[in-house]
């Protein structure tokens, strides 16, 4: 037992603690030091989550619960997982277009709705005053219990005196340091670093206080956990703690507990505030997202311990939840008494100074505000100056709020268990989640929807939680808790259409299943107006889409009226500062009487949101700017202009390549037409040089014999068999040419049969006995093999030996010359057929072009009957034709071997088209 | 004395003809059967006209010509182009290679005659 002013004392002194760390962080921020900038600084504010409900309620709802009072930190644990992909898109939109609440962020989404925003306000204020007159009434019994324990009589009559009640004196200090550092600036965006260091602070503070009662409990009070877990058995009620089935309503209770938590770690206001308004950087997110769950591990550790402890040593005697301070006064120990108590307090402070600040910034901006603008006296026309009037409301505001939370816990807070009013508030602030969280992802939700879904939502919420918390303090009929209204019982607050479950979850089906479908349902059928699709867009696709590129007034204003207008609420020095900063980033001055740029009067429009409002910040920018606001279209046009340019450009890259291949394409097939076109120039021009010479002479001869009739017989005979021999060669020479371009235009007639080539071989070696006789030079036929059969046309392969046969006979010496014929095995599933001779043999460069048309070897010895230099084309033709091969072998002084491959009939390759395969000419230095 | 003519081809029927004309004519004759053979002809004795083909083996008509108008002892020996290419570029080419005059094969054995008969006669003016 503790003397009152001592712990008068440590609380001032505790308080006065907070002060000096929010003026110093402030102060150090002022000088660029910034205590925020840090992601423990970052999650430890958000552990602000955990109020005087975790540090009390805990173990109470564990004496009554057993393990499932885990269950509204396991909510949060799992949200935490996907902060990454909500929170950030959260902290991000609201960043970019200065949204200081929840409420202001619901607002903008749908429309910049003045009355989305005010309800949302609404819905905030009366979802959280219960849940600061929890906090005021934990200190306030914390207190208690520390003053009189162990008289728990005297605890329960306490504080009846008005003067003699603490919760006032809490309520007016704290007023004092929320207004002190919650108002500190005139910019509503600038960030409350005291604050938001102040709470961190606070976040250990209750940490250690919890952990050393906690170790105290189990370590020292009773030998360790194994000790107490075998006495606490021993007790029947522990007996009858089960595990996480105990909680009342099964598992759709826990499910829906579990859902409610998970939405409150977001959307409660004083969340909304340290999580996404005070966020300094998007990557703090990262750390926060596995930190604080370890927080709440951490904290949540001793609470079974303590919640067994307490009904070990007082049973019933004392409420669970006041076993955390109960058990070290119990031991005697005043001064860990003290800690547990600044660490109640602590927690109970944290919560309602961001608490209340979060929910001042969105009722004056969201309600009050734009209320007093639709007042005559406060229109743009009148020019002075609201800064000031800015601050004093959101002064006000603070103080009205926290005045609200007092009555309130005079009035009923004492009725309820702890537990039981911050699970009322949870219910309130999940009504948010589908506005947001839909409007977030889907740009379908509408201003009607989300309104009606709000409306709804919170309309059930009043009649199901709401209300019988009245009537059980006695504030309304207690009929209506007993048998529902004017006794219809399917209409029974906790039980509508007969769903029996625990009040809460009960609760937060109805409440849930209402917005949903209000908010789904009229969306769907609803038509968005242009701002509303404008802003669905910039919310939903914020990360695709650049801060710049967001503009929406086509009209315009002076420089000067955006000035004025801006510092009607920021204060004139602080406009006329953003608009030198706004003319230094341009790179020149502005005049006051210049119209503005778009920029400039978005830049201003969001600055003003800031203050007072998205909404009210319209309707002020509205005011000055002369001529329309930018259609949707308009403003998608802007929007899209860049992602469009950029696409444009990609397709255009794409479209240029595509040409740039289709040109290449065309360009090499134009080389080759053109090559084939000079080929075939070539051609003729062969043809016609081929054919000119032997006419030449003839024509000469010709000429000669007719000019000189008397000339002598011999000679005369000499020039007449030359021309003779001239139209000869002349005659080869025109079918040859004919039957090149016969077999090469596919033209040519294949009698295709089954052939022996060795009788073949043996046939062209007959018909060409007379020229290797006339040349005295020497034949062998050798067919070794009795299989010779080939696919092919008789004609066509006699033509090709025929004329290897005879291009060997002209290379050859006479008398000395020898030329064998073989038929073979080739390789695979070919034949194989040889003229070779032991002529001057080929040179490299020879064997190269040797098969091209008129390719001459020149000879070495003169005189002789010149060919046309096709055979060998026609040759390789024929092969081709017949799937063959035709290539030479030859080394120049040791002969040449001509070898032609054939395939055998009825063999695998054999499938002769008579077709000529003209891409696959044979090519010896492949194989 | 009679001058002297090179016949360079290496069509041998198309030789034996020119030569007969030529004789006939009351010239002197000589022959080469290639590009090589008509240089080496050129260098043992600088006859007063040529008869140069255009396609043949080892060097062409063409390089033939461009050597004899690189030669300061040649540069002015007339060079008569004989070829069976038709075509008008083959014409020109010749020309430009600084030949006298440029005969399409088959020729008049008429025009042959009296084309070189003209060339000469005009150099001895």
């Amino acid at each position: 037992m503790l003397p009152a002013w001592t712990i008068l004392l440590v609380s001032a002194l505790y308080v006065g603690l907070l002060f000096a760390i929010a003026y110093s962080a402030d102060k150090l921020g002022d000088r660029g030091l910034s205590l925020v900038n840090n992601p423990y600084v970052y999650t430890l504010s958000i552990a602000v989550y955990c109020t005087a409900w975790t540090f009390y309620g805990s173990v109470g709802l564990a004496t009554e619960a057993g393990l499932a009072f885990l269950t509204i930190y396991l909510g949060p644990t799992l949200m935490a997982l996907l902060w990454w992909l909500v929170l950030r898109k959260i902290v991000r939109i609201s960043k970019l277009y200065r949204l200081t609440s929840v409420a202001d962020f619901v607002a903008s989404r749908y429309g910049k709705s003045m009355l989305l925003g005010g309800l949302t306000a609404l819905i905030a204020l009366v979802g959280t005053t219960p849940y600061i007159a929890l906090q005021l009434q934990a200190v306030s019994s914390s207190f208690d219990v520390l003053l009189h324990f162990p008289d728990m009589e005297a605890v329960q009559t306490a504080g009846a005196g008005f003067l003699d009640d603490k919760a006032l004196y809490v309520t007016i200090l704290l007023a004092v340091f929320t207004i002190l550092f919650g108002t500190r600036h005139i910019d509503a965006t600038e960030r409350l670093e005291g604050m938001v260091v102040a709470v961190a602070f606070e976040s250990v503070v209750k940490l250690i206080a919890f952990l050393a009662v906690g170790v105290f409990v189990t370590f020292i009070l009773f030998a360790g956990p194994g000790e107490l877990f075998a006495e606490a058995a021993a007790v029947p009620a522990v007996e009858e703690l089960g595990l996480l089935t105990s909680l009342p309503g099964g598992y759709g209770t826990w499910m829906a507990l579990l859902a409610l938590s998970a939405l409150a770690i977001v959307f409660l206001p004083r969340q909304w505030q340290v999580s996404v308004v005070e966020n300094v950087n998007e990557d703090h997110i990262r750390t926060a997202s596995w930190l604080f769950p370890l927080y709440l591990l951490v904290i949540n550790l001793f609470v079974l311990p303590i919640a067994m402890a307490g009904m070990v040593v007082f049973g019933p005697d004392v409420a669970g939840d006041d076993y955390v301070l109960a058990l070290p006064l119990a031991a005697e120990q005043s001064l860990l008494g003290l800690l547990v108590y600044i660490g109640g307090f602590s927690a109970a402070t944290g919560m309602v100074i961001v608490a209340t600040i979060a929910v001042a910034i969105m009722v004056s901006n969201d309600l009050v505000m734009p209320t007093l603008l639709r007042m005559r006296r406060f229109q743009a026309s009148a020019r002075h100056d609201l800064s000031g009037l800015v601050v004093a409301i959101r002064r006000v505001v603070i103080c009205g709020i926290l005045a609200l939370g007092y009555a309130y816990y005079l009035l009923i807070a004492d009725m309820y268990a702890l537990v039981s009013i911050g699970l009322i508030s949870f219910v309130a602030v999940a009504q948010f989640a589908p506005a947001v969280l839909l409007g977030l992802f889907w740009k379908g939700a509408s201003r009607r929807g989300a309104l009606a879904g709000l409306i709804g939502g919170f309309l059930v919420w009043l009649y199901t939680l709401l209300m019988p918390s009245l009537a059980e303090a006695g504030l309304l009929a207690e009929g209506l808790l007993l048998h529902g209204p004017a006794g219809i019982e399917w209409l029974h607050p906790h039980g509508l259409f007969g769903l029996d479950m625990d009040p809460i979850a009960h609760a937060f089906f109805w409440t849930m299943l209402v917005n949903v479908g209000l908010l789904v349902g009229i969306s769907l059928s609803d038509r968005q107006s242009d701002i509303e699709r404008i802003q669905a867009a910039l919310f939903v696709d914020v990360f695709l889409r650049s801060e710049r590129d967001a503009r929406f007034w086509e009209g315009t204003a002076t420089v000067g009226d955006l000035q004025d207008l801006l510092g009607r609420f920021v204060g004139r020095a602080r406009a006329a500062e953003v608009i030198r900063e706004y003319s230094s980033h341009l790179g020149r001055t502005l005049k006051a009487d210049e119209q503005a740029q778009p920029e400039l009067v978005n830049h201003v429009e969001r600055l003003l949101a800031g203050s007072i409002g998205s909404a009210s910040a319209r309707v002020m920018v509205s005011s000055i700017v002369k001529g329309e606001a930018l259609s949707y279209e308009g403003v998608m046009e802007i929007l899209d202009a860049t992602s469009r340019a950029i696409e444009y450009s990609r397709r255009l890259e794409e479209k240029s390549q595509a040409l740039e291949d289709a040109t290449r394409e065309l360009r090499a097939a134009n080389e080759r037409l053109k090559e084939l076109d000079q080929l075939k120039d070539e051609f003729v021009s062969m043809v016609s040089h081929e054919l000119r010479t032997p006419l030449t002479s003839i024509r000469a001869f010709g000429e000669i014999l007719l000019n000189n009739p008397e000339m002598d017989a011999d000679q005369r005979r000499e020039f007449l068999e030359v021309v003779v021999r001239e139209s000869e060669r002349l005659t080869r020479l025109i079918n040859q040419v004919l039957d090149l371009s016969k077999i090469e235009s596919g033209s040519a007639e294949w009698q295709l049969q089954e052939v022996d080539l060795g009788r073949l071989a043996r046939e062209a070696a007959e018909s060409t006995q007379q020229l290797f006789a006339e040349r005295q030079t020497g034949l062998d036929v050798d067919v070794a093999i009795d299989d010779t059969a080939v696919k092919g046309d008789p004609d066509r392969l006699m033509q090709l030996i025929i004329n290897l046969l005879s291009n060997a006979s002209k290379f050859t010496e006479p008398a000395e010359g020898q030329v064998n014929l073989k038929v073979r095995e080739g390789r695979g599933d070919n034949l194989r057929l040889e003229v070779s001779d032991n002529g001057p043999g080929i040179s490299a460069e020879d064997q190269r072009r040797i098969f091209d048309k008129f390719h001459q070897v020149t000879l070495a010895q003169a005189g002789k009957p010149k060919g046309s230099g096709l055979g060998l084309a026609i040759c390789r033709l024929i092969a081709d034709a017949h799937w063959g091969r035709l290539w030479v072998e030859s080394e120049p002084g040791h002969g040449s071997t001509f070898v032609c491959e054939l395939p055998r009939a009825g063999g695998e390759h054999c499938d002769i088209t008579g077709h000529i395969n003209l891409a696959g000419r044979t090519d010896p230095e492949l194989e | 004395m009679s001058q002297e003519i090179l016949i360079v081809d290496d069509e041998t029927n198309i030789v034996l003809s020119l030569e007969f004309l030529m004789k006939q004519a009351g010239f002197q004759v000589r022959t080469a059967q290639d590009g090589e053979q008509a240089i080496q002809a050129l260098e043992e004795r600088v006859p007063d006209l040529v008869l140069l083909d255009v396609m043949m083996p080892r060097k062409d008509g063409y390089e033939v010509c461009q050597e004899i108008r690189r030669r300061e002892a040649w540069s002015h020996l007339p060079v008569v182009m004989l070829t069976a290419k038709g075509r008008d570029v083959e014409r020109e080419k010749g020309l430009a290679m600084g030949a006298d005059d440029y005969i399409t094969k088959p020729f008049s054995t008429q025009e042959v005659v009296e084309t070189v008969q003209s060339i000469l006669a005009g150099g001895a003016d």
